[in-house]
């Protein structure tokens, strides 16, 4: 730090520094910057970080693309529809129609990316090597957006023969135009069975090549200028004889975007038929299922930290990639701070870590709060054991940590089961996805709540059917729990469905017993009617049927699985391993409000500078506040417009009360010259900030631009 | 929200504001000069420095945290600092300490003349060392690209104070810093001051835009500086708060401030240096088009003189023959910025002297003199 560079000028915006040294300091080690000085295990938890972050990264993957399978299939099923079609010359005679689809696939625009990626290498694997993505951002006008689909085509062809590069690069200068491409298209298709032998698998009909169809991306059809896309359209519908065009929209809102943004002369030029891709919700629902809900995944979040990133989820932009990314980040923090995270990986491998933890981590584990609690359970002498001797804590760290994979291995297949169990519920009790019931029962005693309660009082009443088909799906969710206790649960539950079943005979008879008391009393009057209605209610508390004991059985022995299984996490000890629980931290890196820091900062002062004399009552403005504190909270009391001149007034007269001068000698405009710099200094601040601007409505004036606050 | 909408309304519910007819004028010293002012204000030792430098500190503190959050490739996080006060000297003080041996750009968002091809080229030509132009901005973001991805080892990082300066905030400006940030061995660190600068939204901001900042409607429904999702995407940022309370002193140096004689001097200066050179008769029509406009300063609907009124007055005064005499000279004022013309309601052109009353009266003054 000899010298600091200079970063200020009058001439120059932009400053860059070459590395000093002659050989470039090369990318310091990540894991580098994951010891913090004194612990040596910095670069095993940054690789178990990063094997877990490959784990997140390959499953999202698989995820997107098993949902997306089902709408992507349809996609290759209509452009190769139309590829048929297009063999008939008939076809394209009697209509010069360009096939459309509408891919609907919701406002989570970063998400998209991902599903046109593996659109594109679908189609051309499958279809047609002739696919082109184009974004608004690049086609401000139809000659770029002409422009790019020629890029991309004859770039494309080109690779693959050479001899003609320079022809096409001539091409591309000269004359960007559809007439071009039709040339060049010409071409390809002719020589299209030599240039990609692969295809020929797929093509069934060798000798018609020239059927292979041009697919173009709109991938943000909304951002589109519109009259850009008419153009388009009109140009390529001349064309259809010659190339076969198929576009894609990639839709964000609703399908009447393609009505707002094309009249009726151009959109019937279109066959547009709608393709529907699966819900963000529902996307979320399967990452959380292979993420969150499963045992196999080491690192957990807290129920604080799962709200906060759903929360962002559901009321900020709905994009699951954004919630990978706060997943990802919760890893990143919690490996980072967490020295004992080196715990929190496979059994195995936490086993053998426990084996050798160094004594700082063991000092560690002793002051973790769920395992000082576990040592005030323990006996006298046992307590004396865990806090004296190291050997013996790494002993009980290892039962521990057995324990806690255990306790997952159980939770998750019963949270699953009480899931599906309460899901069938009217109003969801327990709330209408898994992710909800998991939140409440990993932050308290799900037990002692009041919607277990009402969940429980319902389930009471569910009728046979209902119960039996529950109950067989919960014996599916455990059929592929392997530990042993599931076995046992899953023999338990079989055994009462067997029992329902079983029940068959007696319940009708009851039933039909009760049809013909109503039957028979139909005609007697409304007194009559009550009391044997009420009769018959007496009966039924005293005297439950079969089915009712039966039921009331189930329910207890989900009440006991629920009390056995599904205790928070909190209380499991070493949960802090695993566990990643610093809500604040995330809240304030992904979802943060810039202007309610500013604010607080300008209103209250004294949250950031702990100075005595900052603090202040409401309502007030303390002299001693820095300037533009001051200069704001005058300009708070203004109306749309500002007189300048009032509010340096107000502003020494501010600065003043405190120095306790006279007042008389500051008339007549004689103001202190560094109290009118400091003013100065401090609107231009404002004005800086955004707060107000220079207006010419009445001289010396500012508008005020912000409103409310405090 | 309820106080937020009903203030809004309040003070927007009648045209007529009420403010008193006091101006600056009525000041001993109506407007103090920049070099003055800085006096001034050097002088003035700064309060609370101590805590200040604590909460500074704090923030300090957080260095190592950034670098690896940064640099973690795979992940891609770019960082984002915000809150009340001037963020450069902690950049800086970031640089100096962490990035003496890496690669790094500082930008300085506020400066008034940056651009998206100045930053681009630096990082062409001095960090890339490439020699030769690009087409388009567009391009020369490919070539970084592709550059940077074929040396995965060379991490460049890219500092911004102010992303959201006037200059920066356009749609394409945003959009090229967002693919540049994507890059996963290119870093960036920026700050942001102005209160809206991460509205998400596309319209119906308040404005307070640099390229309407003279348009009269307060909420326009120009783009104001926006990360719509897909930019939030690229950029991927951590948000840190980083409140210093320290003065924005040199990113508001560089503002015309309303209350520092800065401009007024200079406009004059240039006017009578232009004038000078021009001939007796050029010298008269300019005077006659000023004192027009000083005849009509108490005329809130002045719009300018039309041409033809113009013209009429300057054959009365035999200052021109023509109407093409007058055009050709007119086009020279307009070259130097002298004059500005404005097409009226009615087709017909306005001609403007783009300088304050004050000033304007000044150099009559002072050409009265002469």
């Amino acid at each position: 730090m000899s010298e600091t560079p200079v970063t200020s000028s009058v001439s120059k915006g932009c400053f860059v520094f070459k590395s000093t040294s002659k050989k470039r300091k090369r990318h310091v080690g990540v894991g580098g910057y994951l010891v913090d000085g004194s612990d040596d295990n910095g670069s095993d938890r940054f690789r178990i970080c990063q094997k877990l972050w490959e784990t997140v990264q390959m499953n999202t993957e698989v995820i997107q693309d098993q949902l997306n399978k089902h709408v992507l299939d349809s996609l290759v099923e209509f452009i190769k529809k139309h590829d048929l079609g297009n063999s008939s010359d008939v076809w394209r005679q009697r209509t010069s129609e360009i096939p459309t689809a509408a891919l609907m696939l919701g406002v989570n625009v970063p998400d998209h990316a991902m599903t046109f990626r593996s659109l594109c290498h679908l189609l051309q694997d499958s279809v047609t090597p002739f696919v082109v993505s184009v974004h608004a951002k690049e086609c401000v006008a139809v000659k770029h957006l002409i422009q790019k689909l020629l890029e991309q085509l004859m770039g494309k062809g080109v690779s693959v023969d050479e001899e003609q590069e320079d022809e096409t690069a001539l091409l591309q200068r000269t004359q960007c135009t559809i007439s071009a491409l039709c040339q060049w298209y010409k071409t390809v298709s002719k020589k299209c069975p030599q240039v990609s032998p692969q295809r020929k698998e797929n093509v069934k009909n060798n000798d018609l090549p020239q059927n292979l169809p041009v697919v173009v991306i709109f991938k943000d059809f909304e951002a589109f200028n519109s009259q850009v896309l008419q153009d388009f359209i009109l140009i390529c519908s001349r064309y259809t004889q010659e190339l076969p065009f198929i576009f894609i929209f990639g839709i964000a809102t609703s399908p009447s975007a393609i009505q707002h943004r094309l009249p009726h002369s151009v959109s019937s030029l279109l066959c547009i038929e709608v393709f529907q891709s699966l819900s963000c919700t529902q996307h979320l629902a399967s990452v959380f299922d292979k993420l969150i809900l499963n045992s196999q995944f080491p690192f957990k979040l807290s129920s604080r930290v799962i709200q906060v990133l759903v929360g962002i989820f559901l009321y900020h932009d709905f994009s699951v990639q954004n919630f990978v990314k706060g997943l990802k980040f919760s890893m990143l923090e919690h490996f980072n701070g967490q020295p004992l995270s080196v715990l929190c990986c496979q059994k195995k491998e936490a086993l053998l870590c426990a084996k050798t933890l160094s004594q700082k981590n063991v000092e560690r584990i002793r002051h973790l709060p769920s395992f000082m609690r576990y040592v005030e359970t323990q006996e006298p002498q046992e307590q004396v054991q865990l806090l004296t001797s190291d050997e013996h804590v790494k002993d009980v760290c290892q039962k521990l940590l057995k324990n806690l994979h255990k306790y997952h291995k159980n939770y998750y297949p019963i949270v699953q089961c009480l899931h599906s169990l309460t899901s069938l519920l009217p109003k969801f009790p327990l709330g209408k996805h898994i992710r909800e019931l998991h939140v409440s029962c990993i932050e308290k005693n799900l037990w002692e709540t009041e919607e277990y309660d009402s969940a429980m009082q319902l389930l009471r009443i569910l009728a046979k059917d209902e119960l039996v088909a529950a109950l067989e799906k919960c014996a599916e969710i455990l059929k592929s729990a392997k530990t042993k206790r599931m076995q046992n649960v899953l023999q338990q539950v079989e055994d009462f469905i067997g029992r329902l079943e079983a029940l068959e005979g007696v319940t009708s008879e009851d039933s039909t017993g009760d049809g013909v008391i109503l039957e028979k009393n139909r005609r007697t009057d409304l007194f009559q009617l009550q009391k044997t209605l009420l009769e018959k209610e007496s009966r039924r508390t005293k005297r439950m049927n079969p089915y009712e004991v039966l039921r009331s059985q189930v329910i207890e022995f989900i009440d006991s699985l629920v009390r056995e299984y599904l205790t928070p996490a909190e209380l499991q000890p070493l949960s802090e391993v695993c566990y990643y629980s610093s809500s604040g931290i995330l809240r304030q890196r992904l979802n943060v409000t810039p202007r309610t820091s500013i604010q607080t900062a300008l209103s209250h002062p004294f949250h950031y500078l702990q100075n005595e004399s900052l603090k202040t009552n409401a309502g007030t403005i303390s002299s001693a506040a820095p300037d533009l504190c001051i200069v704001y909270k005058l300009h708070l009391e203004c109306g749309r417009l500002i007189n300048l001149y009032d509010w340096l007034e107000a502003f020494v007269t501010v600065m003043s009360a405190a120095e306790d001068q006279d007042a008389d000698s500051e008339e007549n405009g004689k103001f202190d010259s560094l109290k009118h710099a400091r003013f100065i200094q401090a609107v231009s601040e404002m004005e800086f900030l955004g707060f107000v601007k220079s207006t010419k409505q009445k001289t010396d004036h500012v508008a005020r631009l912000t409103w409310g606050g405090c | 929200m309820c106080d937020l909408v009903e203030e809004y309304f309040e003070a927007h519910s009648n045209s007529k504001v009420l403010t008193s007819d006091r101006t600056l004028q009525k000041l001993h010293t109506p407007q103090l000069d920049r070099e003055t002012l800085l006096r001034l204000l050097s002088e003035n030792t700064p309060r609370y420095a101590e805590e200040i430098h604590q909460l500074n500190a704090k923030h300090e503190k957080n260095f190592d945290q950034w670098m690896m959050q940064m640099q973690l490739s795979v992940m891609g996080f770019n960082i984002v600092i915000y809150g009340l006060g001037s963020k450069k000297i902690l950049l800086q003080k970031f640089c100096s300490s962490l990035l003496s041996d890496c690669d790094h750009v500082v930008v300085n968002g506020f400066f008034p003349s940056i651009t998206l091809k100045a930053i681009l080229n630096s990082i062409t030509a001095d960090v890339l060392q490439h020699e030769g132009s690009f087409r388009n901005p567009g391009d020369q973001v490919d070539f970084i690209a592709n550059t940077l991805r074929e040396d995965p080892s060379n991490h460049v990082f890219l500092i911004v104070n102010n992303i959201d300066g006037p200059m920066l905030r356009g749609d394409r400006t945003q959009h090229a810093l967002g693919q540049l940030a994507a890059l996963p061995n290119m870093h960036l660190l920026a700050s942001i001051d102005h209160i809206n600068a991460p509205l998400k939204l596309r319209k119906n901001v308040t404005c307070n835009c640099y390229k309407c900042q003279n348009c009269k409607n307060v909420s326009c429904n120009c783009e104001e500086i926006i990360w719509d999702q897909a930019k939030m995407s690229m950029f991927n940022w951590l948000w840190y708060e980083t409140t210093t309370y320290l003065p924005y002193a040199e990113e508001t140096s560089y503002e015309n401030s309303l209350l520092v004689r800065q401009t007024g001097a200079l406009a004059l200066s240039s006017l009578t240096h232009v004038l000078r050179s021009l001939t007796p008769n050029a010298r008269g029509i300019f005077r006659l088009l000023a004192e027009f406009q000083l005849e009509n300063k108490d005329n809130p609907a002045y719009t300018g003189l039309s041409f033809q009124d113009f013209y009429q007055r300057c054959r009365e005064s035999f200052l021109v023959n023509s109407d093409i005499t007058l055009r050709t000279q007119l086009t020279e004022f307009r070259d130097h910025k002298l004059i500005r013309t404005k097409k009226g309601t009615d087709g017909v052109e306005y001609l403007l002297i783009p300088v304050d009353n004050g000033t304007l009266t000044d150099f009559l003054e002072k050409n009265d003199v002469e």
